[in-house]
């Protein structure tokens, strides 16, 4: 089990490279996709398989969302790899680069010096999640509805268009009414 | 909604329906005596050949499948010395058969006319003649008019007078 | 490893039951839409043209398998394997008896859900890869329609883990002991089912690939056995939903006792296969704008309705 978590782990890791570095937008995608199927096995290994099983649904839907926005936005020509490739030049990767790996050596450093942890055996049910949210944290739960609702709210009003009349005794009409 | 549930039981008890599909191997579709398929050359009922060469065929024709050359023997009869048509090219429109003035070349109901080999499409006229007189029995176009060929004396036609001598038409 | 063994041996069995069955499918759609037609179907190779099947399959292996030079070619393989892959571990979940089953995992419906969203890229991927105006353009309905389908999918199915109060499947079967769930759940069948059949792209809703505007939509660019694997996907696309709604509304193995519990469950399936089949030849495809509004409008407030109704009850009556 313990090799398996190893695994997944190092392989949501190279993916998430893979992501940032990968020239195209599309197979930048298809390693995110990859990336979170292992964080998802991740948290099966660490005995939440409901949030799993979440982590899969839900970010496959929201991926899929952003694939349909690539689509929309980018050719698949050469273009604009060649425009990626402009941005992996050493001057603009190099202070990010260090200050993440500060913060990776804090968190391996902060990791390590807790001592050993053994993966845990004890598997989380839905229902447990479920007390969980809408007993103990009931009111975030309620405030992230409120935002989301908002967030549709919002996303509705920006894509209502006014009906547009064309004719033009019909648009007469309605300037006098 | 209900129109929904209606159009799938409709569409259900269609499996209790007669299968109108006729088995074709097996079982051959009933074709209509005038069905426009093969093209075959008919003969006389005295078994000489209709076709007087005429080229008519060949100018109705739309796709331009029919080649022949007429030639007469030595009755001063015309017949086509070589009669081609290009199956691979014909349409089956049936304007050869309309515009024969001695029902000569016919269309018959008979389409399996297969071939691996496309230049077998091309039918010569012994692939074209048939034995029989087609579609139109007992017609024989030497019989009802034109010259002598041997078929029949001046004036011996059907619904033909004898011929007149000029010399004694005198008032 | 006396149990490894009868475990893989039961995967195997599934596996290859499965693979079976969609590949018979195909003979079974043809003559079924036939026999709703009017026709005779394929009935020339072998008896009643069975192995139409087997024809089909040659024919499949030795067409060239092209893959246009203006494609994405990595992720052009990888879009047909998706589907089958997705598809194929969806079944995993799915009890075709007691001790039938691969995995008895407690969140398996969750699993069934993420797998199908999962399963929509390989059309947005097949789609995209092939670069071609009519695939990107089926392959971005298709990601509409499935994102959008899948919703009402998660949520029709709520009332259903409600009254069984387990994700598990099996405890979903042995919850419907004394009543079927499609009577006191029939909102959440129908949606469920309505979702099901845009989830498998299926006639009427086969939208991505609607071959009067789109050519094959998605699959336009496929040939030989990737194409294949599309096609067989379906199949089984069509065989998982209907497992599913015999797991879910219909009693699973559950029956009336003088046949063996997988013959019922079965016998429940391939019903619901027919029904999909007598779909396709029945209904006319709506237009994509009539998807979506049907979907959002309509069965979206039906299902929050449903498990709404469900939830105070359950609630009302413990």
């Amino acid at each position: 089990m313990e090799i398996l978590f190893y695994i997944a782990g190092i392989l949501a890791i190279l993916s998430t490279v893979i992501v940032i570095a990968s020239k195209n937008a599309i197979h930048a995608l298809l390693y995110l996709i990859v990336s979170l199927l292992s964080v998802s096995l991740i948290f099966f290994i660490l005995g939440a398989p409901f949030i799993a099983a979440l982590e899969v649904i839900i970010f496959a839907g929201a991926i899929m969302v952003l694939f349909v926005f690539v689509i929309m936005m980018l050719d698949i020509d050469t273009s604009n790899s060649k425009k990626e490739y402009d941005f992996l030049n050493p001057k603009i990767w190099i202070g990010p680069s260090i200050i993440a790996l500060i913060l990776g050596a804090e968190m391996v450093y902060v990791l390590f010096s807790e001592g050993y942890h053994p993966l845990p055996h004890q598997s989380i049910s839905p229902a447990m999640v479920g007390k969980l949210m809408f007993a103990k944290y009931a009111l975030v739960v309620d405030l992230a509805g409120f935002l989301l609702t908002a967030g549709i709210v919002g996303a509705y009003h920006l894509g209502q268009k006014e009906k547009k009349i064309f004719h033009r005794y019909l648009n007469n009409k309605n300037e006098n009414s | 909604m209900f129109s929904i549930i209606r159009s799938l039981w409709l569409t259900f008890l269609h499996m209790f329906h007669k299968r109108v599909t006729i088995e074709y191997p097996e079982e051959k579709a009933p074709l209509p005596p005038r069905w426009r398929g093969r093209i075959i050359l008919s003969r006389d009922p005295d078994g000489m050949e209709r076709c007087v060469g005429c080229y008519l065929c060949a100018a109705a024709c739309p796709v331009d499948c029919i080649a022949l050359q007429a030639t007469e023997d030595e009755n001063g009869r015309r017949y086509p010395e070589f009669f081609r048509i290009n199956f691979s090219r014909c349409i089956f429109c049936g304007y050869c058969e309309d515009a024969c003035p001695t029902y000569a070349i016919q269309l018959i109901p008979d389409f399996e006319m297969g071939e691996y080999d496309r230049q077998n499409l091309v039918y010569e006229k012994e692939d074209l003649l048939i034995a029989g007189q087609g579609k139109y029995h007992g017609y024989n176009y030497y019989r009802e008019a034109g010259v002598d060929v041997g078929v029949k004396g001046k004036g011996e036609g059907e619904n033909e007078d004898k011929p007149v001598d000029v010399r004694t038409l005198m008032p | 490893m006396n149990e490894t063994l009868k475990l893989t041996l039961i995967a195997i069995g599934i596996l290859l039951a499965l693979l079976t069955i969609a590949a018979g499918l195909i003979w079974v759609e043809r003559r079924m839409l036939a026999a709703w037609q009017d026709r005779y179907g394929p009935n020339r190779v072998g008896p009643f043209g069975i192995l139409q099947v087997v024809a089909d399959m040659i024919k499949m292996f030795f067409k060239e398998d092209w893959i246009p030079p203006f494609a994405d070619k990595s992720v052009f393989i990888l879009a047909p394997a998706i589907v089958m892959v997705t598809i194929l571990l969806s079944f995993v979940i799915i009890p075709f008896a007691p001790g039938i089953l691969v995995a008895d995992i407690n969140i398996g419906l969750l699993f069934f859900l993420a797998m199908s969203s999962l399963g929509a890229y390989s059309v947005v991927l097949g789609g995209w890869a092939s670069n071609n105006k009519y695939s990107l353009l089926g392959a971005v309905r298709g990601a509409a329609q499935m994102i959008s389908y899948e919703v009402f999918m998660g949520l029709s199915v709520m009332g259903v883990v409600i009254m069984a109060g387990s994700f598990n499947m099996t405890d979903i079967v042995l919850a419907q002991k004394n009543v079927w769930f499609f009577i006191p759940q029939f909102l959440g069948f129908v949606i469920f089912f309505i979702a099901g059949i845009a989830e498998t792209h299926r006639l009427p809703f086969d939208i991505p690939e609607a071959e009067s505007e789109l050519i094959a939509g998605y699959h336009s660019e496929y040939s030989g056995m990737k194409f294949g694997m599309f096609f067989v996907g379906e199949y089984l696309g069509i065989t998982l939903i209907s497992a599913l709604i015999t797991t879910l509304f219909f009693g699973g193995w559950l029956g009336f006792g003088f046949l063996p519990p997988v013959v019922w469950f079965l016998i429940k399936m391939f019903a619901f296969i027919l029904f999909f089949i007598l779909l396709r030849a029945s209904l006319p495809r709506p237009r994509y704008d009539q998807l979506m509004s049907f979907g959002w409008k309509i069965l979206l407030p039906l299902s929050l309705l449903n498990l709404l109704v469900t939830g105070a009850l359950v609630l009302y009556f413990t």
